[in-house]
């Protein structure tokens, strides 16, 4: 990432709280031609190469969490996204299970490859919520698991000696599941949204989408777009944050014709035509997850893995971690933290810190 | 002239004739959470359109709202005999985010037990005054309650609806949006559902059984359809022509057609021959035998009870509790000379209660007294 010089914050700006704009470089760089007639080659652009393989040695990590009432499919849809069990499917039809009486948090951190890339996957569940009768602040458990995890990095950076590579256990992206009524949202669905979507990525996506024929998805989904507009829930992609045009039309598309995406999971396997499809059989029909003609799951499972996947964790890291940090920092009165940090006193971190490098 | 012919074989006939002209009315209530498909499988079940006029609240406005109660009535003619239908709605049922926060005795939907409540009260009220030549039947005589397909069985909240609605209403479970579920997942749902209306002690009601006297057919077709409990049920009201021999009722998906009338697909075709073509009567008859019955014990015998409490609570006994009715006021349309009857009825009943519990008190001081002696 580029770092560029910060422009000055006031304290006044820092207590508002609002997320900057990443910071354009104060002196702006004079473009340089490249001279035609140098013959040569210098080979600067094997630096991607360079950052491949870095990547491919140490690998990274990618934090999900999914939420929604019990039921809805969450735990087939993660499965399904990563082609591994990487979600122990809460149901299993001969078992006697309880609905939890309070939201819990369950992570499961698994490591999946791929093509040399080796990608440390945790999947946090949370079972249990909206599943009572008084759902009251249910979503509290989740808001605070979610900040603590940013306690937990920040504390990390702020030590003296800090590790080469400070383990990242913040959600990344918080994959929130709509039940399919066909309606509109529920109050619990905008409560949630409303709290959360300030402090993690949120992708609602409509659950078990094959109970909807094409006219009833695409009235639901509009539905559930305008009621997140008017009352001011930003999902991921949030608009804001779009770097340049490239990006804006890109998300745009995204944010006003695909959102939320209408899935359907399934960990079996049918004929079809000669091949073997991960799907869904019925009397009526076979329906095919990652065909689009039935469901959206692949355009889920291409946004989030194939083309956001590293914005998801960008996002994260210079947002909502910045602003969790900086209202950290503003509440200590411009001091780092907890004390305890190798059991000294630390001068005081300065009022206008830089953005902490990647 | 046969001797041995008396003819009132032809009973049934008349009988057939007179229920014909006076026509027959039905309330059927509907309730569960938003979404399932109600009002559709309303629409499928009795051909109508009950619902053209329906608004649905967006979720801000049903983050404020409460239950209430809706009515709609239509009359359905077939075959020269009416029906005045009346289904009764709960919009707003499983809204609240927040239920039973300040006391888990008045949970949100604590007005659809009152109503019902209510239609039993009105009908008592009517049975015991004097003009019963056209007491009108609002009675709920049979609630359809939809269960979740996106679940794994009941939730907390239909557990805690249901228990509070069994002893008083007849209860038919249904599943909604069933082509949300293969076959497989319908099964084993619907087994979960039965495992857990028994374990936790709820009465639905029970179809009875078909006579000796039928034939094998009849009996394996009964028995099939009470298998099929709780029904898994798809609703629709449009036709779709996808090319097949006819055109049908149905969905239509990318991946195919699902027909509301093809019993491979889901359960329509049982639920409305139970409910309307062979047990509509009966749930008539056990709400009044059953059900009603229930209800006016209860309220009389509490009325009763003063005085055959024991002997610690007689101190709590006075002129106030005396006179409490358990029958809760309600405005009724009635004349006032009929309201004006029943009260004067009610104190006589309450000043004869009075005597026999000052009777019991002297008769039970004099016998301490001897036993002191």
């Amino acid at each position: 990432m580029s770092k560029g010089l910060p422009e000055t914050r006031t304290d006044a700006a820092m207590s508002e709280l609002v997320p900057e704009p990443r910071p354009k470089p104060a002196v702006p760089m004079k473009p340089v031609g490249i001279n035609p007639n140098l013959l040569g080659y210098i080979g600067i652009d094997t630096i991607i190469e360079q950052m491949r393989k870095k990547t491919m040695k140490t690998g990274f990590d990618f934090n999900i969490m999914v939420v929604g009432q019990s039921g809805l499919g969450k735990s087939t849809l993660v499965n399904t996204l990563f082609k591994s069990q990487v979600s122990r499917k809460a149901s299993s039809w001969n078992r006697e299970e309880k609905i939890p009486k309070t939201v819990e948090i369950k992570a499961i951190g698994h490591v999946i490859e791929e093509g040399g890339v080796k990608m440390k996957l945790t999947v946090i569940d949370t079972p249990g919520f909206g599943d009572q009768i008084n759902n009251e602040r249910c979503w509290e458990p989740i808001e605070k698991y979610i900040n603590e995890q940013y306690e937990k990095f920040l504390k990390e950076e702020v030590n003296i000696a800090r590790k080469k590579r400070i383990p990242d256990t913040r959600v990344h992206c918080c994959l929130y599941f709509i039940s399919p009524t066909g309606h509109s949202l529920r109050p619990l669905d905008l409560e949630f949204m409303k709290h959360l979507s300030k402090v993690v990525n949120i992708i609602p996506v409509i659950a078990k989408a094959d109970t909807m024929t094409l006219e009833e998805k695409s009235e639901f989904k509009q539905r559930v777009r305008k009621e997140l507009e008017v009352n001011g829930i930003e999902f991921y992609p949030q608009k804001e944050f779009d770097e340049d045009l490239e990006d804006k039309t890109e998300n745009d598309k995204i944010r006003q014709e695909s959102m939320p995406f209408a899935v359907v999971g399934s960990d079996k396997e049918y004929q079809v035509n000669g091949k073997r499809v991960l799907g869904r059989k019925t009397p009526w029909g076979i329906i095919e997850v990652e065909n689009l003609n039935h469901c959206e799951f692949a355009l889920l499972r291409d946004f989030v893995i194939r083309t956001h996947l590293q914005d998801l964790k960008e996002v994260t890291h210079n947002i909502h971690y910045e602003t969790y940090r900086a209202k950290r920092l503003n509440d200590n009165g411009g001091l780092p933290p907890g004390e305890g940090l190798l059991g000294t006193v630390l001068p005081p971190v300065p009022a206008t810190p830089c953005p902490t490098a990647e | 002239m046969d001797k041995e012919y008396v003819g009132f074989a032809a009973l049934p006939n008349q009988l057939h004739r007179k229920s014909v002209k006076k026509g027959f009315d039905f309330t059927l209530m509907v309730a569960g959470e938003s979404g399932l498909g109600k009002s559709t499988l309303i629409n499928s079940l009795f051909l109508t359109n009950l619902y053209e006029d329906r608004q649905i609240p967006e979720a801000s406005a049903r983050l404020t709202q409460t239950l209430t109660i809706e009515r709609r009535g239509v009359e359905i003619e077939e075959g020269g005999i009416k029906v005045k239908l009346t289904v009764v709605d709960t919009p707003g049922f499983g809204d609240s985010i927040s239920d039973c926060r300040h006391s888990p005795h008045t949970p949100s939907w604590l007005p659809v037990v009152r109503f019902i409540e209510e239609q039993f009260e009105q009908y008592l009220r009517d049975e015991s005054g004097l003009n019963r030549k056209n007491i009108q039947d609002s009675r709920v005589h049979c609630c359809l309650y939809f269960i979740s397909p996106f679940g794994r069985g009941l939730r907390p909240l239909d557990v805690a609806f249901l228990r509070a609605v069994h002893e008083k209403v007849n209860i038919i479970p249904v599943i909604g949006k069933a082509d949300a579920l293969m076959p497989k997942e319908t099964q084993a749902l619907k087994q979960k559902i039965r495992e857990q209306l028994k374990e936790e002690e709820i009465n639905i009601y029970q179809f009875p059984e078909c006579d000796s006297d039928e034939d094998e057919d009849f009996k394996r077709q009964d028995a099939e359809m009470k298998e099929s409990i709780p029904f898994a049920v798809v609703g629709s009201c449009e036709v779709v022509r996808d090319g097949g021999p006819r055109p049908v009722r149905g969905r239509h998906y990318s991946w195919g057609t699902v027909e509301v009338e093809n019993p491979h697909h889901c359960d329509f075709l049982n639920l409305r021959r139970m409910l309307v073509q062979t047990h509509l009567q009966d749930l008539k008859e056990v709400t009044h035998d059953l059900l009603y019955e229930g209800y006016r014990a209860r309220c009389l015998q509490s009325l009763a009870r003063p005085g055959a409490r024991d002997r610690a609570s007689r101190s709590k006994l006075s002129r106030q509790s005396a006179t409490e009715i358990p029958l809760p006021m309600l405005p009724l349309a009635d004349t006032e000379k009929l309201i004006r009857e029943k009260d004067e009825e009610l104190r006589r009943m309450q000043e004869m209660l009075e005597k026999m519990q000052a009777q019991m008190q002297l008769s039970q001081a004099q016998g301490e007294q001897s036993d002191a002696l």
